[in-house]
C-alpha cells in the first residue's frame, strides 16, 4: 500500500493533468499547499550531526542537500541501501541473455553459415559478445536505473523557488523536512532544525 | 581588488571585467625548491590532494570560472586552428568516399596500413581514461579526482576518432551497416564468429559505457555551472552577450540573449533537475561504484578484443598469444601519455590549475608510464624469443628481417623509433629528478605518443608487407591523403577536447570536494 502511495505521488508530479493531488495538510496565507521547511548549514561536521538530530527525532520525509557526497550520511540519515545493485544484476543476466539468443538464433537456426570449417556447436566464440552485451545491459541500468529510482529527470522543483539553495551546488548544506512527513507541524519542524543547528529557516511553498 | 567592496567585486566579475578565479596562492613552492608542497617522502605524512588551503568556494571558483570566464584570445586562436585542421581531415574523408580507398596507398599486399595503425592508436589513447575513473576508483586512489574528468574526456574524442577509421576503410562507406547486427537483402546475418564483429561490438560498447560514465559523472557539476548562472541572473550581474573578435574587445550583440541566460537553459537541461540530495547521492554513489567495477573489464576486454582482429589471423607477427595483455599495457601507456602531453601545458596556462592538479599528480602518472613502458618493452622482448624459440622460420624472418636488421628491413627506422620512444625514454622517471620536472615528463609523453603510433604501425605494416612469397612482397608508401587524414584526426580531436575545456567542467567539483579536508565529517580538521 505504501509503495502505491509513494508511486502515485511521484506520478502526480509528472502528470498533473492525469492524477490529481490529494489536498494538502497545511497551506500558507497565500493559499499555496507547503512542500517543507529547510534551514541551511555552513560546514560538513555541523550538517552531519544535524542529521543524525533530524533521525533521532523520528522524521521520515527528509532531506539533506550537500555539494559532494558525505561519507557515512546513510547512516546518519537511517537510510536503507538502495535495490540498485540487484536490478544491475538482473540487466547484467538480460544482457548475456540477449546476446546468447541473437548468436545462436541467427548463425544456428535463421541462417546457418558454415564460415572457415567452424563448428556450428562451438560455443567459444560467442562469448566475448556475451560479456559486452552483458556489460551495455549493466551500465544502462547502472545509469538509467538510478536516474528513475532518483525520480530524475525532474526540472521542475519546489527547493529551486529558494534563493539561497543556489549555493547548494557551491559550498552550502541544507536539511528540509517535507510536509508529506505524517509528523510534520510547523512549530515543531522549525524547533528540531534550530536545535539541529540551522541557519535562515524558512517555510518553501510547493509549485503547482 | 582587495579593498573593492564585496558587491562591487561581484558586479564586475558579473560583468566580465575582472577574473571570477580566486587569488593565485602567495607561495606556490617550498623556498629554494620546485617542490611545490606534495613531493613528501615521509610516508606518515600525507599530501595534500589540493593545495593553497582553498575552501569550497575558492575551488567552485576555480573550476567553474573557467567555464564562466568571456572567450580568452588564445582559446580562440586554438580553436580557429584546430578546427581548420579537422574541416581538412573531413574534407579528406569526403575525397575518398567520393573517389574510393585507391586514394591511399594501400595495394594488394598491404590492405591495412595507416588506417588500422590510427584506429588501434586511438582507441589505445581512448583507454586511460576508464582506467583512470573506474580501476583508480576500485583501488581508491584518491589523486585520480585531478584528472579523472579531462581523462574521460580525452578518452570520449580519442574514440571518436577511432571509430572513424574502420568505418571509412571499407571502401563502399555506404554498406557499414553490413557490420550492425541485422540481416542483409540476402537474409545473410553478420558473422558471429569473426573477431572483426567482436571488435565493432566491444568499440561500440566501450564508446557507450565510457560516454554514459563521463556524462553522469559531469550531472552535479553542470547542476553547480546552472545555480552559479541563475544566481548571476537573479542577481542581476550577468554579462551581455559579446561576439569574441580576433582583435580588440568583443562585438555587443543587443538582440543576443545574455550567455548566462544561454548557459541557464544548456546546462539546466543537461544537469536534468539534480538538486544535490543525499538520498540521491547514495544511489549515485552505488552506481558509480558499479560502474566502476564493470568499467575494469571492459576496458581490458576492448583492447583484448581488438588485438584479437591481429592475433586470430594465420600472419607471422600477428598470430601470437600474447597480443591481449600486450595491447592493454601499451594501450594505457599511450592513453596515460596523452594525459600528460595535454594537461601539462595547461598547469601553466590556466590560473589556479595547478593548485588541483600537483606536482605529485603528476610523478604518480609518470610512475604508471614507467611501469606500463616497462611491460610493453618486456613484451617486444617476450615476442622475439617466443619467434625465435618458437622455430617458426616465417615468424623468425618478420622479426629479424621485417624490423630489427636495418640491413634487411626496410622498416628498421619505424622499428627503433618505436623502441627508443616507448622503451628508452619512460626509464628516466626511474630518477626522482626527472619524474619531478613536468617538462621531462612533458618531453617523454610526447616521445611515448609517437612511439605508440609507430608501435601499431610496426605490427600491421611490417608483418604483412612480406609474408610467406617473396613475390607477392610490397612496400607500403603513404599518399597525400593517408597523411591529411591522419592530421585531419588529430584536429578532430584537439577541436573537441578545447571545446570541453571552454564549456564544461574541467575537474570532478564533487569529487575533489570530497577529498578536501573539510568534506570530514568529524571536527579534528
Amino acid at each position: 500500500m505504501k509503495m502505491i502511495n509513494d508511486f502515485m505521488t511521484a506520478a502526480a508530479d509528472y502528470f498533473p493533468m492525469l492524477i490529481g493531488k490529494g489536498s494538502p495538510k497545511f497551506v500558507t496565507s497565500s493559499g499555496k499547499p507547503v512542500y517543507g521547511i529547510v534551514a541551511e548549514f555552513d560546514e560538513t561536521p555541523k550538517v552531519f550531526k544535524a542529521a543524525q538530530h533530524v533521525r533521532d527525532a523520528g522524521y521520515t520525509k527528509w532531506d539533506v542537500h550537500s555539494p559532494f557526497p558525505i561519507h557515512d550520511m546513510e547512516e546518519a540519515m537511517g537510510m536503507k541501501s538502495t535495490k540498485l545493485p540487484l536490478m544491475a544484476g538482473g540487466a547484467a543476466i538480460a544482457g548475456v541473455a540477449t546476446a546468447a539468443a541473437l548468436q545462436w538464433g541467427t548463425s544456428f537456426v535463421l541462417y546457418p553459415t558454415v564460415v572457415q570449417g567452424k563448428p556450428f556447436e562451438a560455443w567459444q566464440p560467442f562469448v566475448p559478445i556475451m560479456f559486452e552485451l552483458g556489460i551495455l545491459f549493466t551500465a544502462f541500468m547502472c545509469i538509467f536505473g538510478m536516474l528513475a529510482l532518483n525520480g530524475l529527470p525532474r526540472w521542475h522543483h519546489p527547493l529551486f523557488t529558494h534563493d539561497r539553495f543556489m549555493r547548494v551546488g557551491n559550498d552550502k548544506f541544507f536539511i528540509v523536512i517535507e510536509a508529506t512527513d505524517p509528523d510534520f507541524d510547523p512549530s515543531k519542524v522549525k524547533k528540531v532544525l534550530e536545535d539541529a543547528g540551522g541557519t535562515h529557516i524558512s517555510l518553501i511553498e510547493d509549485i503547482d | 581588488m582587495s579593498d573593492m567592496q564585496p558587491d562591487e567585486k561581484i558586479t564586475k566579475q558579473g560583468s566580465g571585467e575582472v577574473s571570477v578565479q580566486p587569488l593565485p596562492r602567495s607561495m606556490p613552492v617550498v623556498p629554494g625548491t620546485t617542490d611545490d608542497g606534495t613531493l613528501i617522502e615521509d610516508p606518515s605524512v600525507r599530501a595534500p590532494l589540493v593545495l593553497g588551503k582553498r575552501t569550497f568556494r575558492e575551488v567552485t571558483d576555480i573550476v567553474c570560472g573557467y567555464a564562466e570566464a568571456p572567450i580568452p584570445k588564445i582559446w580562440l586562436t586554438a580553436f580557429t586552428i584546430c578546427s581548420m585542421i579537422a574541416a581538412l581531415g573531413t574534407g579528406m574523408i569526403l575525397y575518398l568516399i567520393i573517389t574510393g580507398v585507391g586514394v591511399w596507398g594501400l595495394n594488394n599486399q598491404v590492405d591495412w596500413a595507416w588506417d588500422i595503425t590510427n584506429f588501434v592508436f586511438w582507441i589505445g589513447i581512448g583507454h586511460a581514461g576508464t582506467l583512470i575513473s573506474a580501476i583508480l576508483c576500485l583501488l581508491k586512489q584518491n589523486w585520480r579526482t585531478a584528472v579523472n574528468r579531462s581523462a574521460e574526456a580525452m578518452t570520449i574524442f580519442a574514440v571518436v576518432c577511432a571509430g572513424i577509421f574502420p568505418g571509412i576503410h571499407v571502401g563502399r562507406v555506404w554498406f557499414a551497416w553490413f557490420l550492425a547486427p541485422v540481416p542483409n537483402s540476402n537474409a545473410i546475418w553478420p558473422n558471429f564468429r569473426s573477431p572483426l564483429l567482436w571488435d565493432v561490438f566491444a568499440v561500440s560498447t566501450y564508446a557507450t559505457v565510457s560516454l554514459l560514465f563521463w556524462y553522469m559523472g559531469m550531472i552535479p557539476d553542470l547542476a553547480t555551472l546552472r545555480d552559479r548562472a541563475a544566481a548571476r541572473l537573479h542577481k542581476g550581474v550577468s554579462r551581455e552577450f559579446k561576439m569574441p573578435m580576433p582583435i580588440g574587445d568583443g562585438l555587443p550583440l543587443g538582440f543576443m540573449p545574455r550567455p548566462d541566460s544561454i548557459r541557464l537553459f544548456i546546462y539546466g537541461v543537461a544537469s536534468l533537475g539534480w538538486r544535490f540530495s543525499s538520498r540521491h547521492w547514495h544511489r549515485y554513489e552505488k552506481a558509480y561504484l558499479m560502474l566502476a567495477g564493470i568499467s575494469t573489464p571492459l576496458v581490458l576486454s576492448v583492447h583484448s578484443i581488438v588485438s584479437f582482429d591481429f592475433a586470430t589471423s594465420v600472419i607471422p607477427g600477428w598470430h601470437t598469444t600474447i597480443f591481449p595483455p600486450y595491447f592493454v599495457a601499451g594501450a594505457v601507456f599511450g592513453g596515460f601519455a596523452m594525459v600528460l602531453f595535454l594537461l601539462i601545458p595547461l598547469r601553466v596556462i590556466l590560473p589556479n590549475f595547478s593548485d588541483l592538479l600537483t606536482l605529485r599528480h603528476l610523478e604518480n602518472m609518470a610512475k604508471i608510464l614507467l611501469l606500463t613502458g616497462t611491460m610493453v618493452g618486456f613484451a617486444y622482448s617476450m615476442e622475439f624469443f617466443i619467434a625465435w624459440y618458437g622455430a617458426n622460420q616465417y615468424e623468425f624472418a618478420v622479426f629479424a628481417n621485417n624490423r630489427v636488421n636495418p640491413a634487411e628491413a626496410p622498416y628498421w627506422w619505424a622499428y627503433w623509433t618505436m623502441i627508443t620512444c616507448n622503451v628508452i625514454f619512460p626509464q628516466l622517471f626511474w630518477f626522482r629528478k626527472m619524474r619531478q620536472n613536468p617538462l621531462v615528463i612533458w618531453i617523454v609523453a610526447l616521445a611515448v605518443t609517437i612511439g605508440m603510433w609507430f608501435e601499431r604501425f610496426v605490427i600491421i605494416v611490417t608483418s604483412i608487407h612480406r609474408a610467406f612469397l617473396p613475390g607477392e612482397w610490397h612496400m607500403f608508401f603513404p599518399t597525400w591523403v593517408d597523411i591529411l587524414t591522419f592530421v585531419g584526426s588529430c584536429g578532430i580531436f584537439m577541436t573537441l577536447f578545447l571545446l570541453f575545456l571552454k564549456f564544461l567542467p574541467v575537474f570532478a567539483l564533487a569529487e575533489v570536494k570530497v577529498v578536501m579536508p573539510q568534506s570530514h565529517t568529524d571536527d579534528h580538521h
